[in-house]
C-alpha cells in the first residue's frame, strides 16, 4: 500500500468488528479485532486483463477437448469449428498477459525456470505448449496440410487443454486473499463449469443448428450455475461477503443471469431462423455470463483483501480448534 | 540471522523508517495524515519497508485483556500491578502508564497531572518476517525471489518482471508493486550490509534497542528472557509472535514481542503459507479437469449418437 490511505476508518483505536460466525465451525464465534480496521493482507495489483486471460485461455482449452471428441464421434465441422475458436482465444491470451506485468519487456523471465510450486510458472509452461499445437491445429485444418500432423497437435492441445482451463483457478486459490484461498476445493470446478460452457456457447454462436454444440453449452451452462452455488455455500459467513454485495455481488448476479437466460435459449429456441438467432442471442449471454463469473471471483478478491475481519476470522476460529483438540 | 522487535520499549521515534529509507534507497511517501494516530505509514509496502504501529488503547479495553490476557490462568482475576516491580511500578492500574519504561525496562508511573493515565501506546516497528516457508517466494514465477546464506528472503529486482503474484501471496501482507516502477520490493534485511558484516540499518538507529539484530539462536533465546521478563512484571497480554518453528511458515525470520494479540497490531494471528496447501489444490484441479473431459467427451457421445440416428 505505497502511499495509499485506507478508506473506511470508521473509529481511532482498535476495535471489535461486526462478529459473524462462520458456518459449521466446531468452535465458538471468534471476536475478531483489528489495527484501525485497516488491511492485513494485500490485495493484488492486476487488472482486467487477468480475468479476461482466465476466460479465453479457458475457453481455449475446452474447445481443444470439444475440438477432439467431435472429431472421433465424425462430426467434423464442429471439430473444426472448436478448433478455430480454441486457436483464436488462445492467440490473444499472452498479450492479455504480458501487458498485465508491471514490466512487460520482461515477461520472458517468466520462462527462465520451471517451478512446480508457482501456479503461475506451471501455467506459463502450459500455456508456451499449449498455444502453438491449439494453432498449429487450425493453421494446418484451415490450410488443409499433413492431417496426421494436424491430428497430433490436436490432440496435444486437448491434452493440455483442461490444465489451462483449471489451473487459473490455483493460481488464485494459493494466496492468501481469504476469499480465494478458502474456495481451493470448489474454484476449480467453477472454472472447469465455466470453461466448458463458454467452449460450447462459442460453437453455437458459429453452428446455432449443431445439436451437439448445443448440448454441451447447456450442460456447461447447468454446470456453471451448480459449482458457482456450492463455492458460494462453501465459504465462511465472515469470508464469503464480498459475494453477497459490493461489486463482485453485482457482477456474479450478472453472471447468473446471463447464463440461466442463455442457457434456456439455447436449450428450448425452436428451429428456424428465429430459433437460430435466439440460440446466437442465447450463446452470447453465456459468454458473458462465463466472462462476468471470472470478474465476480476476481473481484470478490479485492473486497476480501480489504476486509482485515475476513483475514482474522478463519485464523482465530484454527486456533481456537487447535486448542480445542489439544485439550479434547 | 534474524530480527528480534521488542515492542514493549518501542518509543515510536520512526528512526528506522527513515534509515531504511536512507540506506536503502528507498523514494520518500506522500505527505499525507491518515487522521486516526500518529501512524501516517499505514502499513508495510513496496515504499515502506519498515512501518511503526501506533495502537491507542483505552484503560478499559487494557483492564480486559488483563483479566482475558494470554497469561492470566483461568479464575485468576488478573495481574496485581502494585505487586510488580519495585521502583515507581507501586499503584493502581489508572496510576500506571504502561507506555513508558525505565532503564530496566519496567512501566513508570504515571504523571497523574499530565492526565495521561487512561490509555496507553502500544508501538511496534513491523517489517517483512523472512518467513523460512516463505509464500512470496514459492509463487514466483521467475525466480526473482531467493533465499539467501542468511536465511533471509530477497527480491532480486533485475529479475522481477512485475508479475505481482507474490503481493496477495504473502501473509502478512508485506511485498508490494511499486506503481511507477512496475517491479516489487520488500526488505531485504539490508543483506548488503550484512555481507559486509554490518547490522541492517534499522536495528543500526533504533535509539532503545527495540530492534535487536543477531543469530536466530540468539534473537530466539533474547526473545524468550525478554518474554519472561515482561510476564514477571505483569504486563498484561504479553506475547511472542513469529518465533515459533511450528506455525504456519515454519518459523520466522522476524519475531515480535508483543503485549496484545496480533491482530491487534494489524498482522495476521495464524498466517500460513498457502503453497503448504498445493498438493489439495492441484488435486481439485485435476478433478475438476478430469469432470470437464468426461462431461464434455459425454455429452458429444450421446447427442453425436442420437442425431445420427
Ligand atoms: S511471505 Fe511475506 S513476510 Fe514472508 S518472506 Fe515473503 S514477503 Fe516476507
Ligand atoms: S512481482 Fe516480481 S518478485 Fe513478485 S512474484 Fe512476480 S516476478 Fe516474483
Amino acid at each position: 500500500m505505497s502511499g495509499a490511505r485506507p478508506a473506511g476508518v470508521r473509529r481511532p483505536g482498535t476495535r471489535r468488528p461486526r462478529v459473524r460466525g462462520g458456518r459449521g465451525s466446531v468452535v465458538p464465534d471468534a471476536e475478531p479485532r483489528s489495527y484501525y480496521d485497516l488491511p492485513i493482507v494485500k490485495a493484488p495489483v492486476w487488472t482486467w486483463e487477468v480475468p479476461a486471460y482466465f476466460f479465453v485461455g479457458g475457453a481455449a482449452g475446452a474447445s481443444s477437448v470439444l475440438a477432439v471428441v467431435a472429431e472421433a464421434t465424425g462430426n467434423a465441422s464442429l471439430a473444426r469449428t472448436a478448433r478455430l475458436v480454441a486457436a483464436g482465444a488462445v492467440a490473444a491470451s499472452p498479450p492479455l498477459l504480458i501487458s498485465d506485468l508491471g514490466r512487460p519487456d520482461r515477461f520472458h523471465h517468466m520462462l527462465r525456470i520451471l517451478k512446480p510450486t508457482s501456479p503461475m510458472s506451471v501455467g506459463s509452461w502450459i500455456l508456451a505448449l499449449y498455444a502453438p499445437a491449439a494453432i498449429g491445429a487450425a493453421g494446418l485444418d484451415v490450410l488443409g496440410w499433413f492431417p496426421r500432423l494436424r491430428r497430433v497437435a490436436g490432440v496435444v492441445a486437448a491434452g493440455l487443454g483442461p490444465a489451462l482451463s483449471t489451473y487459473t483457478a490455483v493460481l488464485l486459490t494459493n494466496t492468501a486473499v481469504p476469499v480465494w484461498h478458502q474456495a481451493k476445493d470448489t474454484l476449480p470446478a467453477v472454472f472447469a463449469a465455466s470453461s466448458t460452457m463458454s467452449s460450447g456457447a462459442a460453437a453455437v454462436l458459429v453452428r446455432p443448428a449443431d445439436p451437439t454444440a448445443r448440448a454441451v453449452a447447456v450442460a456447461g451452462g447447468l454446470a456453471e450455475l451448480v459449482t458457482t452455488e456450492v463455492m458460494h455455500r462453501s465459504l465462511d459467513d465472515d469470508v464469503a461477503g464480498p459475494y453477497g454485495e459490493g461489486d463482485s455481488g453485482q457482477w456474479g448476479r450478472v453472471a447468473s443471469a446471463a447464463t440461466a437466460v442463455g442457457t434456456a435459449l439455447v436449450a428450448f429456441a425452436p428451429s428456424g431462423s428465429a430459433g437460430r438467432a435466439a440460440r446466437r442471442l442465447g450463446a452470447v449471454g453465456m459468454l458473458a455470463g462465463a466472462a462476468a463469473t471470472r470478474w465476480s471471483v476476481f473481484r470478490a478478491g479485492f473486497a476480501s483483501a480489504a476486509d482485515p475481519a475476513a483475514t482474522v476470522g478463519p485464523q482465530r476460529r484454527r486456533i481456537a480448534a487447535r486448542t480445542a483438540s489439544d485439550r479434547g | 540471522m534474524a530480527f528480534f522487535t521488542d515492542t514493549t520499549v518501542c518509543i515510536g521515534c520512526k528512526a528506522c523508517e527513515v534509515a531504511c529509507k536512507e540506506w536503502n534507497d528507498v523514494p520518500s511517501t506522500p505527505l499525507e495524515l491518515t487522521g486516526f494516530s500518529y501512524d501516517n505509514t499505514g502499513g508495510l509496502g513496496s515504499e515502506s519497508w519498515r512501518a511503526v504501529k501506533f495502537v491507542e488503547q483505552r484503560l478499559p479495553e487494557i483492564r480486559q485483556q488483563g483479566a482475558e490476557g494470554a497469561f492470566v490462568a483461568a479464575g485468576q482475576q488478573g495481574p496485581d500491578l502494585r505487586m510488580v516491580g519495585t521502583d515507581g511500578f507501586a499503584g493502581t492500574p489508572d496510576e500506571l502508564d504502561l507506555t513508558r519504561a525505565d532503564g530496566d525496562g519496567r512501566a513508570l508511573a504515571v504523571d497523574a497531572a499530565a492526565g495521561a493515565g487512561d490509555f496507553r501506546w502500544l508501538m511496534a516497528s513491523d517489517v517483512c518476517k523472512h518467513c523460512t516457508t516463505a509464500a512470496c517466494l514459492d509463487v514466483c514465477p521467475t525466480g526473482a525471489l531467493f533465499k539467501t546464506e542468511f536465511s533471509t528472503v530477497v527480491l532480486q529486482d533485475d529479475i522481477c518482471n512485475g508479475c505481482g503474484y507474490c503481493v496477495p501471496a504473502c501473509p502478512y501482507g508485506v511485498v508490494d508493486r511499486r506503481p511507477d516502477d512496475g517491479r516489487a520490493f520488500k526488505c531485504t534485511m539490508c543483506y548488503d550490509r550484512m555481507k559486509g558484516d554490518m547490522t541492517p540499518a534499522c536495528a543500526q538507529s533504533c535509539p532503545t534497542d527495540s530492534i535487536m539484530f543477531g543469530t536466530w539462536e540468539d534473537m530466539r533465546a533474547a526473545a524468550g528472557d525478554r518474554l519472561e521478563e515482561v510476564v514477571a512484571a505483569g504486563l498484561p497480554g504479553a506475547q511472542l509472535y513469529g518465533e515459533d518453528t511450528e506455525n504456519g511458515v515454519d518459523g520466522c525470520g522476524a519475531f515480535f514481542l508483543l503485549l496484545d494479540d496480533p491482530e491487534v497490531y494489524g498482522l495476521p494471528p495464524d498466517p500460513i503459507a498457502t503453497t503448504k496447501d498445493l498438493p489439495t489444490m492441484w488435486r481439485a484441479a485435476a478433478r475438476a479437469a478430469a469432470a470437464m473431459v468426461v462431461g464434455i467427451a459425454g455429452v458429444v457421445l450421446v447427442t453425436g449418437r442420437r442425431s445420427q440416428r
